[in-house]
């Protein structure tokens, strides 16, 4: 067998404009696919950078909340009764909302404010300069150094600016796991700091943010915030629900959905059809291996081997060009947003055998029809 | 003494009902090892259909077909695909060499289709393309060949196995006088054995002084069998 493939290996790249145009297609093919899906994992990602970052188990909302940026505030008694559930360790409020700053310089910058619950601070980021007991300071907040910073001309400890006419003053810089999807920069301050400094609606909390005394407590968790008439979602519902929204919703996900398949067929075009052409015109060859003596299954084993080889090549090639992409677009514009995950990969990978499958099984009929009888013809 | 090749009744049609026409009609002759057997007749006489029906390419539709007292027929798909790589070789009109291999790889094929290792096959190989003159062109691809050191590079394809039918179908088809000459000589002193027997299609009367026997075909039938020049 291993004669057998090696000769349709030989016969593969030895024709290497054909080998080429095969590559293309399939390299091509993979790097759209991979680029779109990416790029979608990537934005569904910092869609849900908050959540991430606070990392709260449970999370409790209006149920009309669709996605984090745009909470509905929630009445004070919700977090009293939340946190006389059975299984509540702890309950904290969470302010999220969107504010404009004056810096400096006199130009204004909208900006993310995130409100810590005063007590426990829970949900902090990891300080990478100051200390956090700082954040209790007149006009204290701490800014996230992420790739929005510079738009806050790059603060240091002591900065100050002007949010809705108040002061406000850099006491610490931190760094999250995932940065925000809208590009603008995050400040995080205390609870009540924030709906002192911001103009609130009558109830200000945005989120509950909820630490069960164990696992097996949280579908009770659920349950009873449900009777109350809000939502009660794990971290991983959460992001899942941030995730829809933007799959159905917003037509992003059926335009990468769309995208994807376009690039898909277009892959499947270029190579099916350049390989279709590589098997006609090597038909009499396997015509002639046929009458020489070689049996239908090695042939077929040997087109599947063709199929197969140019499709994992191209796949790396694909992974490799879509890597580099977003290695150069992450260098000019920080704020890219793509991420190549397992599941990206995975799916690139059943598409690409898909398209060898559909490629051979279309070269395999035709190489099964030739009868040696047509060589001896001529 | 015992038929390499027993054909008996053999036949042939294509389309059924007004259509149906017929490209070989009982004919049942027999070959014999150490022998040059011509199959000769006009374009449309049968004669390739009858080789592809002896060689285990095309089935009969009725007549018997044994080679070396087997009959070939009755054996299974699988079965007469070994048949062909084990006891036939073939050099085709058009020689049908690979041309994304090597001189050596080409010769190889039989061999590799046998199950043996690479090395082994082309050393094996080498040594045919040596027999057949072109020791210095192994690594060369086959377009870089003149037509009758192609025509060589297919007899070593058939000879590597060591085949006991040696089937040519109108070798001489593509090659000059001198060439086809040539050729057939090398045939005749140098492949030809006594546990060998050569069928030979050919339309081209210049070579009919190599052959033992020849066969003549019309219209699907036999029409004589005469002894040749060379025997």
């Amino acid at each position: 067998m291993k004669g057998i493939l090696k000769i349709a290996f030989k016969l593969l790249v030895n024709d290497k404009g054909k080998y080429a145009a095969l590559l293309v297609g399939i390299t091509f093919a993979v790097f759209l696919m991979v680029q779109m899906t990416s790029i979608f994992f990537g934005i569904l990602l910092k869609s849900s950078s908050t959540v991430i970052n606070v990392g709260a188990q449970v999370w409790v909302m209006d149920p009309a909340v669709n996605n984090v940026a745009n909470s509905i505030p929630l009445p004070d008694y919700v977090l009293d009764a939340v946190r006389s559930i059975n299984g509540v360790k702890y309950a904290v409020p969470l302010y999220s909302g969107g504010a404009l700053v004056k810096l400096r310089s006199g130009v204004f910058q909208s900006v993310t404010v995130m409100g810590l619950d005063d007590n426990s601070l829970f949900g902090r980021p990891e300080l990478i300069e100051g200390k956090i007991e700082d954040i209790y300071a007149e006009n204290a907040f701490v800014v996230v150094q992420d790739e929005e910073i510079r738009k806050l001309g790059n603060p240091h400890l002591g900065t100050d600016f002007e949010l809705n006419d108040h002061r406000g003053v850099i006491v610490g810089i931190a760094k999250v796991a995932a940065s925000g999807l809208f590009g603008i920069p995050t400040l995080y301050t205390t609870y009540s700091r924030a709906i002192q400094y911001i103009p609130s609606t009558r109830f200000t909390i945005s989120y509950i943010l909820v630490e069960p005394k164990s696992n097996d407590a949280i579908l009770h968790i659920q349950e009873q915030v449900r009777l109350l008439g809000y939502q009660a979602l794990t971290q991983e519902e959460l992001m899942q629900k941030i995730a829809n929204y933007y799959k159905y919703q917003t037509g992003l996900g059926t335009n990468i959905l769309i995208m994807t398949a376009v690039s898909f067929l277009v892959g499947l075009s270029i190579s099916g059809q350049t390989f279709y052409t590589f098997i006609l015109e090597n038909l009499e060859k396997f015509g002639a291996l046929k009458a020489i003596g070689a049996k239908g299954r090695e042939l077929v084993y040997m087109i599947l081997f063709q199929a197969t080889f140019t499709s994992l090549v191209g796949y790396g090639l694909g992974i490799g060009l879509c890597t580099l992409v977003i290695a150069i677009a992450k260098l000019r514009i920080p704020d890219y947003s793509a991420n190549i995950t397992y599941s990206t990969l995975a799916f690139a990978f059943v598409m690409v055998l898909i398209i060898a499958g559909i490629s051979s099984y279309i070269g395999i009929r035709k190489v099964l029809k030739i009868e040696p009888f047509d060589i001896f013809r001529g | 003494m015992n038929p390499a090749i027993s054909a008996s009744e053999l036949a042939k049609w294509f389309g059924e009902g007004d259509l149906k026409t017929y490209a070989v009609r009982d004919v049942s002759f027999e070959a014999y090892f150490g022998e040059i057997f011509f199959i000769v007749g006009p374009s449309g006489s049968g004669k390739t259909t009858l080789l592809s029906m002896i060689s285990g390419i095309l089935r009969p539709n009725s007549g018997v077909v044994a080679v070396d007292n087997v009959d070939i027929w009755k054996l299974e798909s699988d079965q007469i695909a070994e048949f062909r790589l084990n006891k036939v070789g073939f050099v085709f009109q058009d020689y049908h060499l690979v041309p994304r291999l090597t001189t050596a790889e080409n010769v190889a094929i039989p061999l590799i289709l046998k199950k043996w290792d690479w090395d082994k096959s082309i050393q094996e190989a080498m040594h045919y393309l040596e027999i057949v003159g072109l020791k210095n062109k192994v690594e060369l691809p086959p377009m870089k060949l003149s037509g009758g050191e192609q025509q060589r590079v297919a007899i070593a394809r058939a000879l590597v196995s060591q085949p006991d039918i040696l089937i040519f179908d109108e070798p001489t088809a593509s090659l000059d006088g001198d060439t086809g000459r040539r050729i057939m000589d090398f045939v005749k002193t140098s492949i030809l054995n006594d546990r060998r027997c050569i069928l030979i299609v050919t339309h081209d009367s210049r070579i009919f002084e190599y052959a033992d026997r020849i066969m003549r075909m019309e219209d699907g039938k036999i029409v004589g069998i005469e002894k040749g020049v060379g025997h």
